[in-house]
């Protein structure tokens, strides 16, 4: 006997079809390999922005927070200490962006064909990673310069926290991007969001910079906790803020799972109303 | 036993809300106004609400090839999204056994800037194959897409044929054992199109099962062997091709020689131009109104133009009534404010063949860009007259020009010598 499949109006909460996710998980990478490829083809210094753009960030905010403001830096220089913070917050922004986006970009692709449409915001925030590993580089080369080494711990760390930004930007990516379908004011949130996003998070200052009694407060931002144990496990030079990073992980499932729900359950109209 | 069952299949639409989205405010608004009715009814009326599918059913048995003809807007896209679950059913339910290809449009997901060969992974990918699978076919679907020497070239750069081309390719060596086509040959050169009706027919051949959506109803006829007739989300015929698409002919082949609209948002069109007036007048000079192969016509289309100055130009397509397109005609290009603007084309006497023909009226921006095509806009029968001879059969083709002829025998040269 075939395998027989039935449609038919359903209602309510949807479960996650983890079967046919797999069946279709070549898509997600064509769909971010296209976007790579087409970002890369449509620009004349191709993958140089991905080093030159947080560059040039790294530059400035290094005169102007760390000459002028003198944002202090857990006792290390300012130029590494923000670059570190600012390679994940990137890869965030721009995969939160970019997922928070996609439906809508692709809606040329919802009304005329089925699969999961989950793939549509993972793949756009599974593209921007390219972009991060290649400026990580630059991280790099700044750890030789100041004589950086990260520990064991910290060489296992970086991917975990990698995927939890993954994890984190695909959950507000899910929100985001179903939001969008229904109201397109999401597209004016999205940039606002990102830009006031970076300003709570220990990006460009410390956590230590936030009073004892406040900082659990902090900690319910996902990406403060993470970035925050991204500069320990890379940098190495204070050991990683454990009750911060589990806070914060914790936050950023309950968005990942909840973005997950919301998304389970409004996609069956996307083609109707986008 | 049956490949596809659909039992009372029903599709809701909500309109008259001038957006397709909602705006957060909008929501906010209903919700902060009428708390109450929002909760209830979920911030939908019943009276904007529009049933593009009602109780339709019917079961497509293994290796069947059904077309599902009927007017535009009639549900026969619907029907096909719900099938490849592009779209969920309000009502009623379709059971499917069989992995199921659908190709909707021609091309879904290709990208301008990426090259041939690249979008034939992407595209493959996209309508459900594997990467595997897709290397395996590569050679056969570039052979048979006849771009070989363009397999580099982003497809920007394509020539539409060749764009259709490659995108029939990849769906058509799709596999699947249910196969649904809509209106993917409207597009593409004749000889193309030849060649992607013959490569459905081995489909079916091969005991697939497909279901096919046309306008053209001569290729519809050879094709299917079973054809279904949708009006207003309604089957209103179903059996053997040949005579549901007589019925159909028979039934719709009503003339409409004028159409007003009133000159607001209901008229047929978009926020950037719509259509008010279509109109076929004959010029017979005080003679009877009966259009005839002799009589020249002058067919006249108003448009609202909303745009506030956009380079625009007409663009009329005639048919048959089969759906052959008899020719496409546009304006030459002109500059257009908000404003009325009305174009006459003047279709000459001994031109067309007695026939019945159907008008699509379409507004271009740029020379390129479609704005808004109507369909059926006019529907009109051209008579025949008393010929000369004692032939009265018809008379074949799509137009009947009267050429100019010069004719000479050895007889008469001769004579002269």
């Amino acid at each position: 006997m075939k395998h027989e499949l039935i449609i038919k109006y359903k209602k309510g909460w949807m479960p996650i079809n983890f079967k046919e996710l797999w069946s279709f998980r070549e898509l997600l990478y064509f769909l971010a390999w296209r976007d790579i490829k087409v970002k890369y083809k449509q620009t004349v210094l191709g993958a140089a922005w991905a080093i030159l753009q947080p560059f040039i960030t790294m530059i400035v905010f290094s005169i102007l927070f760390g000459k002028l403001a003198k944002v202090p830096s857990d006792g290390i220089p300012y130029p590494i200490f923000v670059y570190a913070g600012l390679l994940p917050w990137n890869y965030f922004s721009s995969a939160l962006s970019n997922s928070g986006n996609s439906l809508v970009a692709s809606s040329n692709l919802i009304t005329k064909v089925y699969f999961p449409r989950l793939i549509i915001p993972a793949s756009a925030s599974l593209s921007s990673l390219l972009d991060f590993f290649i400026a990580s580089i630059i991280l790099i080369g700044m750890m030789f310069f100041y004589h950086f080494t990260p520990n064991t711990l910290g060489i296992v760390m970086i991917p975990v926290l990698v995927s939890l930004t993954f994890i984190v930007a695909v959950g507000c990516g899910l929100w985001l991007s179903a939001l969008n379908v229904e109201y397109r004011d999401f597209q004016y949130v999205i940039p606002f969001l990102v830009q006031i996003w970076m300003f709570v998070t220990p990006v460009i200052y410390p956590v230590t910079l936030f009073p004892e009694k406040y900082r659990w407060l902090l900690s319910l931002n996902p990406m403060a906790g993470i970035i925050e144990a991204f500069r320990a496990a890379t940098l190495g030079h204070q050991p990683i803020n454990w009750d911060l990073l589990f806070i914060s992980s914790g936050a950023g499932f309950l968005i990942f799972f909840t973005g997950l729900l919301y998304f389970r359950r409004v996609e069956r109209s996307f083609a109707d109303v986008i | 036993m049956s490949i596809i069952s659909v039992e009372n299949l029903s599709k809701q639409y909500h309109i008259g809300t001038k957006l397709p989205y909602r705006t957060f405010r909008e929501t906010l608004m209903n919700v902060i106004t009428s708390p109450a009715k929002w909760f209830k009814s979920n911030g939908l009326r019943e009276n904007n609400t529009i049933w593009a599918l009602k109780d339709v059913s019917f079961e497509v048995k293994q290796g069947e090839v059904l077309g599902i003809i009927g007017h535009n807007g009639a549900g026969k896209t619907t029907l096909l999204k719900i099938l490849s679950r592009v779209t969920e059913p309000t009502e009623g339910e379709v059971r499917i056994r069989g992995r199921v290809g659908s190709l909707l449009e021609v091309g879904t997901g290709f990208h301008p800037e990426l090259t041939g060969r690249e979008n034939i992974f992407l595209n493959g990918a996209i309508l459900g194959m594997r990467k595997e699978e897709i290397k395996r076919k590569f050679d056969e679907i570039v052979a048979f897409a006849e771009i070989e020497k363009f397999l580099d070239t982003p497809v920007k750069r394509y020539s539409s044929g060749m764009y259709v081309r490659l995108a029939f390719a990849v769906a058509a060596h799709l596999d699947p054992e249910i196969l649904i086509v809509d209106e993917v040959l409207a597009v593409g050169d004749a000889q193309f199109q030849k060649k992607c009706l013959g490569k459905m027919g081995d489909v079916g051949k091969e005991g697939r099962t497909v279901l096919f959506v046309s306008h053209n109803m001569t290729a519809l006829k050879s094709l299917c062997n079973r054809a279904i007739w949708i009006d207003k989300g309604h089957i209103i015929n179903d059996g053997e091709s040949e005579a549901v698409v007589a019925n159909y002919l028979h039934e719709t082949a009503k003339v409409v020689i004028e159409q007003n609209w009133d000159d607001n948002n209901n008229a047929p069109g978009n926020e950037k131009v719509r259509l008010l007036k279509a109109r076929l007048a004959p010029d017979n000079k005080g003679m009877d109104s009966i259009i005839t192969v002799e009589t020249p016509l002058n067919v006249e289309f108003v448009f609202r133009n909303f745009l506030p100055e956009a380079s625009l130009n007409y663009s009329m397509h005639l048919y048959t009534m089969d759906g052959i397109c008899v020719l496409n005609s546009g304006s030459p290009v002109f500059t257009a404010k908000r404003e009325k603007i009305k174009g006459i084309c003047r279709i000459p006497a001994n031109f067309l063949n007695a026939e019945t023909y159907r008008v699509k009226i379409m507004m271009v921006q740029d020379a390129s860009v479609p704005l808004y095509d109507h369909n059926d806009a006019l529907i009109f029968d051209v008579n025949d007259i008393e010929r000369e001879g004692n032939w009265y059969g018809k008379w074949a083709g799509v137009v009947r020009p009267k050429l100019d002829w010069q004719v000479e025998t050895d007889n008469n040269n001769a004579e002269k010598s």
